[in-house]
């Protein structure tokens, strides 16, 4: 099986503090990998340092087998490697259907063609309007992004990744703020990814990770606690002291 | 050479005085402030006016300067300025710059465009030889008055409880009220202060840099080089920042009176370009 | 045919040229014939409104706050004079040698916009416009400082259509070249570049996140706004045939950033209403207090920002969307 993303001893300073500590993931194409650990572990820090939002003070980072430590964000993203935000980051002023034609025109490299008007390539607008679909929000394609509900945002924010045609799609938080009753769309979209799409999801929600994912790595304190398999981290005594509490209080 | 470098000193001295309350409050409440320039308008004409009619001493217009600019700042940041602070960066440049051009037509319009003079007092006249260059007397005063001014200050910010609430909003307002810091009284006082100098600094220099209505446009850019090049987080920035461009600005303009202003335009993109978020401020873009 | 339209003709509908449009522009033309004596005014509308549509490249869709787009007015204006000066009379190719000298200036500085906050770039830019103008002031012996560039020989516009002393000739000719960029910087706006830009204007940390390059979308798109500056400055020479050191002067650049804002940033129509509205104003203004002006500019100024100019513009935005029957948020 191949390795779709690794990092080898990544880390990141910020002045005294160490967020990311000699972080070794290795991740293999099409698996469902889960990235739990307390509030402030790192979580967060470790994506963006993946994606290029960060530079890391150590460490090398290998997509496919590409180093890709001086790979710029959107690069990054041409190379396959796509996020999502955890506080939804859409454009607000445009309609949905416009940032998902905007994506799939990136995708093609189209981005810059500045004579045809956008969306005149009805390919990429079909596209679009399919994702749209697929998401449930081919009903509200064209509203103006900030007028729609939180939960339509929250898909949207997802879509957005989908347009760019991820190799290895990195979800934070996907289900974050999201009322029980709507969270079901969420999951059933993350089930419907394509398998031989890699993807690594943080999350709190502990339903959902055991539903999804098929490894489960514990980040705490930037570091790496453990790694295994579903049912061994779910068994684990040291992950759950570190999400209980010392054990001393039971 | 000397005679140079001492003017320069003057110069930045100066330009610190009048740049520093634009410093801490861009960096406070980021707010652009293009209008700075209107409060050491005030200082100035105050004073030209205090001396010429009323024969009131120069070094007491000085104070009575700092008290009416900082009068003037804290009425017009309670009802015009503090509305702007959620805006966008462009509408603080667009009011501001509309602020500056009232008031240089106004006092266009009611004063007249004609220079501002003020008497300074015998003691100040004359030059003295240090270290085998000569300075006038004067800016020797002004050395030493915006030195114990700048040192003032930083005790001021470094010692007292006001000047740790004020560091603490400028470093992160939103955990600052979290603490319970009233932000905006800090801010409210801070323009109050730094409005005070910029009229200090204007009373101060209306003698070398001179006084008409065009001094808030013409010094502006010389006030928001000293912030751009010094940064936002502290006054130290601004005061080296200061003598940098005092000591260029006049070196220029006696060396290569060619090129001479275009020297501090020149360092200040260079800077930019190196440094964008200032030389002196701990890397924080905002 | 179907009822509701597809999520191609949506996208496509976007750019559509509506009959409001058309309407404008024949009007701007009509305004010539039916107030001839007024011909040099309206030319310096349409000189300003060209200036401001440039402004609006990189405002209204860059999100660049500049306080130096004179500079590139400046050079262009220099750049079209000198030619005329120097024996290269013919006004369109003043208008190339004028647009590729202030594309050259826009391309090198555009890079230092890049990096850093809003104030370090309203610094730059401001920056770069008061050394360009020192540069001039110094620079005597060409420019002819502050009295001015002598001795401009413009030519016939096509070699066929001299500048007349009413200055119908230079209206038509400046309207003209106001049309056609116009539709060139409407084009770019709705193509698929202009889109990218508003999505790196909307939120640059997610545009970067579905692979966009702001960097060079921006570079892209300062470098044509100089060029249309630099047009707008060359108009400015050709048809005043005056060339002096205020074409770079601060007050331009606020000037032209007022006409803007009181348009509408971020429409492409609003530069030329923004226009249109500011000179006339300036006109009345004139007539009553000639030398204080600029109070005037400050307080609608202030009453603008303080009164929310956005909130004016997306009024009158959809109030013409409405009247020419535009649906949809798109």
């Amino acid at each position: 099986m191949s390795i779709a993303l690794a990092t080898h001893d990544l880390v990141k300073n910020f002045g005294g503090l160490r967020a990311t500590d000699h972080v070794s993931l290795t991740i293999h194409t099409g698996a469902r990998h889960a990235l739990i650990g307390p509030n402030g572990a790192g979580k967060t820090t470790l994506i963006n340092l993946l994606t290029g939002v960060l530079t890391p003070s150590q460490g090398s980072i290998t997509l496919e087998g590409d180093n890709i430590i001086r790979l710029s964000q959107h690069a990054r993203v041409q190379r396959g490697l796509v996020r999502t935000f955890q506080i939804n980051q859409l454009f607000a002023d445009m309609s949905p259907l416009q940032s998902l034609c905007l994506a799939v025109s990136e995708r093609h490299h189209q981005g810059r063609d500045w004579w045809r008007v956008a969306g005149s390539n009805k390919a990429f607008v079909d596209e679009a309007e399919d994702i749209l679909a697929r998401f449930g929000l081919r009903d509200v394609m064209t509203q103006q992004t900030r007028l729609l509900p939180y939960g339509k945002q929250r898909l949207l924010e997802i879509a957005l990744a989908i347009a760019c045609k991820p190799r290895v799609l990195l979800l934070d938080e996907p289900a974050a703020g999201v009322p029980e009753e709507e969270r079901h769309e969420i999951i059933d979209i993350l089930a419907d990814l394509p398998k031989d799409v890699t993807v690594v999801l943080i999350e709190h929600d502990m339903d959902l990770v055991f539903s999804f994912a098929d490894r489960i790595s514990v980040l705490v304190n930037g570091a790496l606690l453990t790694e295994g398999g579903v049912d061994e981290i779910a068994r684990d005594p040291q992950v759950r002291a570190v999400y209980l509490g010392e054990s001393g209080h039971e | 050479m000397l005679t140079i470098l001492f003017d320069g000193i003057a110069y930045g001295m100066l330009l610190f005085v009048l740049a520093c309350g634009l410093s801490v409050t861009m960096g406070l409440m980021n707010f652009i402030n293009l209008s700075h320039g209107v409060f050491s308008m005030a200082g100035g004409y105050i004073t030209a006016f205090l001396i010429n009619r009323w024969g009131v001493p120069f070094l007491l217009c000085l104070p009575l300067a700092f008290l009416f600019s900082a009068a003037l700042g804290m009425v017009l940041e309670r009802t015009l300025y503090r509305r702007l602070y959620a805006r966008s960066h462009l509408d603080q440049v667009l009011f501001t710059i509309g602020i500056v051009f009232m008031a240089v037509a106004a006092v266009d319009y009611v004063i007249g465009s004609q220079q501002q003079t003020v008497k300074l007092p015998d003691m100040l006249k004359g030059r003295v030889d240090i270290l085998g260059g000569s300075i006038g007397l004067y800016r020797v005063f002004i050395i030493a008055l915006c030195g114990c001014l700048a040192v003032t200050i930083q005790m001021l910010l470094v010692k007292t409880r006001f000047g740790s609430q004020l560091r603490a909003a400028v470093d992160d307002p939103r955990v600052a009220r979290g603490m319970g810091i009233n932000v905006n009284t800090v801010f409210a006082i801070t323009f109050a202060v730094g409005s005070g100098l910029a009229g200090l600094g204007g009373a101060l220099g209306t003698d070398i840099l001179g006084m008409d209505p065009t001094f808030p446009i013409k010094f502006m850019i010389y006030f928001l080089i000293v912030v751009t090049v010094g940064g936002t987080s502290g006054i130290t920035g601004a005061f080296f920042a200061s003598l940098i461009l005092g000591i260029a600005d006049v070196g220029g303009k006696y060396y290569v009176p060619q090129i001479g202003a275009f020297i501090i335009y020149a360092l200040m993109v260079v800077v930019l370009i190196i440094r964008p978020q200032g030389l002196f401020s701990r890397s924080r873009g905002k | 045919m179907s009822m509701t339209p597809t999520a191609h003709q949506m996208m496509l509908d976007q750019a559509r040229w509506r009959w409001s449009e058309s309407l404008f522009w024949l009007l701007s033309l009509g305004v010539l014939f039916a107030f001839p004596s007024k011909a040099l005014l309206f030319s310096q509308i349409a000189i300003m409104g060209l200036f401001a549509l440039s402004l609006d490249l990189i405002l209204g869709y860059g999100g660049i706050v500049s306080l130096g787009h004179a500079a590139f007015f400046g050079v262009g204006a220099y750049a079209a004079g000198l030619m005329a000066k120097h024996g290269l009379g013919d006004p369109l190719l003043g208008l190339a040698g004028a647009a590729c000298v202030a594309a050259c200036i826009g391309w090198l500085t555009s890079f230092l916009l890049l990096r850093g906050s809003d104030l370090t770039r309203l610094m730059v830019t401001l920056g770069i416009a008061l050394m360009l103008f020192e540069l001039a002031n110094r620079m005597a012996s060409i420019t002819g400082g502050a009295d001015g560039l002598q001795g401009m020989m413009v030519g016939p516009v096509l070699g066929l259509f001299s500048f007349d002393l009413f200055g119908k000739t230079a209206y038509l000719y400046a309207l003209s070249v106001l049309f056609v960029l116009f539709l060139l910087a409407r084009k770019i706006v709705h193509s698929t570049f202009g889109l990218s830009l508003r999505a790196v204007k909307g939120n640059a940390l997610r545009a970067g996140a579905i692979g966009i390059s702001a960097s060079s979308r921006l570079v892209a798109i300062y470098t044509l706004s100089a060029a249309f500056a630099g047009i707008a400055g060359a108009l400015s020479a050709q048809t005043t045939q005056l060339v002096s050191l205020d074409v770079l002067d601060f007050h331009r650049s606020a000037d032209v950033m007022l006409v803007l804002v009181i348009g509408g940033v971020g429409w492409l129509y609003g530069g030329i209403i923004g226009a249109i509205l500011f000179t006339l104003m300036q006109d009345w203004l004139a007539g009553i207090t000639p030398q204080y002006w600029e109070f005037w500019i400050g307080l609608v100024l202030v009453c603008l920002v303080l009164v929310g100019h956005d909130r004016i513009g997306a009024a009158v935005k959809s109030m013409v969307a409405r009247l020419s029957g535009k649906g949809g948020a798109a």
